[in-house]
């Protein structure tokens, strides 16, 4: 694993990099704003009990920012690997 | 620190746990034994700070490594703790629940922004600091950007910041010192910042790591014993999270018949949305740039740590801020249907505790706008509390809602132990910021580069005492509710610091000139808004609130940086070697 990394590896990688980043980023924006933005139609939907707009709010917007940052660092940590580019070589 | 400590530390923090536990269930025997209420609040406060500063003496520390970064060897799940603790402060402990309670959907900005914000630190910051390893975010600044000026607006910037927030943590401190000790608020606050500087003063990253893991564990303990409570005495659900679906529904019934005409999800009441997408925005962009939070993640063994780190820090958050709307909730049911239509000669003693606080104020007197402190309106003296005749503050639900509901005295104490943890466990973290900004980046770095490592931190302990002490006058005037002085930090913080950190890690073309102006506009703009605003009965643009000020300039902070760096030279190549390798957590040597 000591071999240098290319630089057409590395671009690749920083390529990967942006690319899941600009994902996770996405998905980010819909449960934040277009959820707000919504919120009054999306009330009118009853989810376990709660207003639709209220339990994104409160809990499932939540959730999947827990997720989407696990999600992250577990893809890396695999990027990170793949390329060679990881601390423990 | 060796690998001995680390692998003991489940044991340490898991006998602290029991302990704690032990002692709490001993003073719920002692108060069915006749322990007067005073004393378990006095036990309560004494215990908790005593155990604060015994382990920050216990792992107190003059070495430079261990004193700034805990010796970048804090394991990802501990961070994850410690950084939870130095995140929610009084704002999340006490005001957030308080602010849900009082606007319903409309307070759940706070609940997302402080949330998603953590998805920007994963993505955009705390693997690349930790990458480039060194002390404080005034340090990045300084080495990416070169020179003096960047770093010195970085310490302007991350003081400022700070700074007001840690006032909102000196006065939650006071709140419940006030309170539990019966002591009128100002004094109180006094008091809260003894509490603050035991165990801030005592020092360093080291120390205040593993007095934070204690004061997670003791203030999630205590969001979630009463909830929990609550949650089965009303619905026999002990999971309140699910629960209070169904309490939402008897909350609009209750609602109805008190002729509440916007009810408790109804969005866009208190707040229009243009306000509440501009809040969560300013409070998100914030979480990613307040520099007590980013220096947290210089403190894992590595990136990898780094990255589980942050995903452990939101985990931890979570467990308390997706209570909160529940606390809220569950308060909202038992004050809509136990306190209000009493007769006021019958009224519990928490109504007089916390009106002696200021906290509540009961206005049924036909003159209550002219004869009781706090009253807007006048009431119809009819010796019934009506909704209206009722002004509980928002700082007041969380730590009155265990007396409101009937719950034991015990829990009540319990609950200001764990807001007593939360608001100390913020301040250590900011004083640390400020201290840091102070010894590290203006002494060694700029004035005396052949200080020793102990006149350094001398320097910035008489400092520290100094900053204190005027954040405490500043909070004995408690200017606003704590939420909204926290909101107005995380507006200054991301407008100066998030364009230039993410553009100094993602584009190699932002130059010196370029982050300065940016800095300086973003930060400009948004003191310039807030104060005029706030204080000088400015129009509003676009009716944006004082507490989104930040949504101004966070985008012309980055379209500052971007024009001034384009207009201006390339930054050096080694610059350009430098960002480039911040991207790659190992790059062997070829």
């Amino acid at each position: 694993m000591n071999n240098p990394v290319t630089e057409e590896r590395r671009k690749e990688y920083w390529r990967r990099t942006l690319r899941v980043t600009a994902v996770l980023l996405s998905i980010w924006f819909v449960v934040t704003y277009v959820v707000i933005f919504y919120a009054v139609e999306l009330n009118a939907i009853t989810f376990l009990g709660f207003p639709f707009a209220f339990y994104m709010g409160a809990q499932g917007s939540l959730i999947v920012y827990v997720v989407l940052i696990v999600f992250y660092a577990w893809y890396m940590n695999r990027l990170d690997r793949e390329f060679g580019v990881a601390e423990e070589g | 620190m060796s690998g001995d400590f680390v692998s003991r530390l489940p044991k340490i923090y898991g006998m602290y746990t029991g302990g704690f536990l032990l002692f709490v269930v001993a003073l719920a025997i002692a108060e069915q034994m006749g322990l007067p209420n005073a004393w378990i609040g006095y036990v309560f406060m004494a215990a908790t700070i005593g155990l604060y500063a015994m382990i920050g003496i216990m792992s107190r520390t003059a070495e430079t490594d261990e004193y700034y970064v805990a010796g970048r060897s804090v394991p990802a799940l501990y961070n994850g703790m410690a950084t939870g603790a130095d995140w929610m402060s009084a704002a999340s402990f006490i005001g957030m629940a308080g602010t849900l309670y009082a606007q319903g959907y409309d307070g759940l900005a706070f609940v997302m922004g402080w949330t998603g914000g953590y998805v920007l630190v994963a993505l955009f910051l705390a693997p690349y600091l930790r990458k480039f390893g060194q002390y404080t975010i005034p340090d990045f600044l300084g080495v990416r950007y070169g020179g003096n000026l960047p770093r010195t607006i970085g310490i302007i910037c991350a003081i400022t910041a700070s700074f007001t927030y840690v006032i909102a943590q000196i006065y939650g401190a006071g709140i419940i010192t006030s309170r539990f000790l019966g002591i009128d608020l100002a004094t109180g606050v006094w008091v809260g910042l003894v509490g603050v500087l035991v165990c801030s003063l005592l020092g360093g990253m080291r120390a205040v790591t593993w007095t934070q893991v204690a004061q997670y564990i003791i203030l999630i303990i205590a969001y979630l014993v009463p909830v929990v409570w609550l949650s089965i005495k009303v619905t026999g659900n002990p999971v309140p999270q699910l629960a209070y679906g169904e309490v939402l529904q008897q909350i609009g019934q209750l609602e109805q018949q008190l002729g509440v005409t916007a009810g408790h999800a109804t969005p866009f009441v208190k707040n229009d949305m243009v306000n509440f997408l501009a809040l969560t925005f300013c409070l998100m962009v914030g979480t990613a740039a307040l520099p007590h939070i980013l220096m947290r993640f210089f403190t894992t063994p590595s990136v990898k740590e780094a990255r589980k780190s942050v995903g452990w820090s939101l985990f931890f958050i979570f467990l308390l801020y997706f209570t909160a709307p529940a606390y809220a909730a569950f308060a909202k049911l038992e004050v809509y249907s136990n306190v209000i239509g009493q007769s006021i000669a019958a009224l519990p003693g928490w109504v007089a505790s916390w009106t002696q606080v200021g906290l509540v104020s009961v206005c049924d007197a036909v003159d209550a706008m002219t004869t009781v402190k706090g009253c807007a309106v006048n009431g119809n003296g009819d010796g019934i509390l009506q909704l209206a005749e009722l002004v509980l503050n928002a700082d007041a639900i969380v730590l009155a809602t265990p007396e409101i509901a009937g719950l034991p005295y015990v829990i009540a104490g319990l609950v200001a132990a764990g807001g007593l943890a939360a608001a100390l466990s913020t301040a250590d973290g900011l004083l640390l910021t400020i201290s840091n900004a102070l010894s590290h980046d203006v002494y060694y770095k700029m004035v005396n580069p052949n200080a020793s490592a102990k006149k350094r931190l001398t320097v910035a302990r008489v400092l520290l005492l100094g900053v204190a002490a005027i954040a405490a006058y500043a909070a004995s005037n408690a200017p606003a509710t704590i939420l909204s002085i926290v909101a107005w930090a995380f507006s200054i913080a991301a407008a100066a610091f998030f364009p230039a950190l993410v553009l100094g890690i993602f584009w190699k073309r932002a130059n010196k000139a370029g982050a300065v102006a940016g800095m300086l506009v973003g930060f400009g703009l948004t003191l310039y808004y807030l104060i005029n605003v706030k204080f000088l009965g400015m129009t509003p643009w676009f009716g944006i609130k004082d507490v989104s000020a930040g949504i101004f300039g966070i985008p012309l902070g980055f379209i500052t940086i971007i024009v001034v760096s384009l207009l201006t030279k390339e930054p050096s190549q080694e610059t350009k070697d430098m960002v480039e390798d911040l991207r790659y957590p190992k790059l062997a040597k070829g």
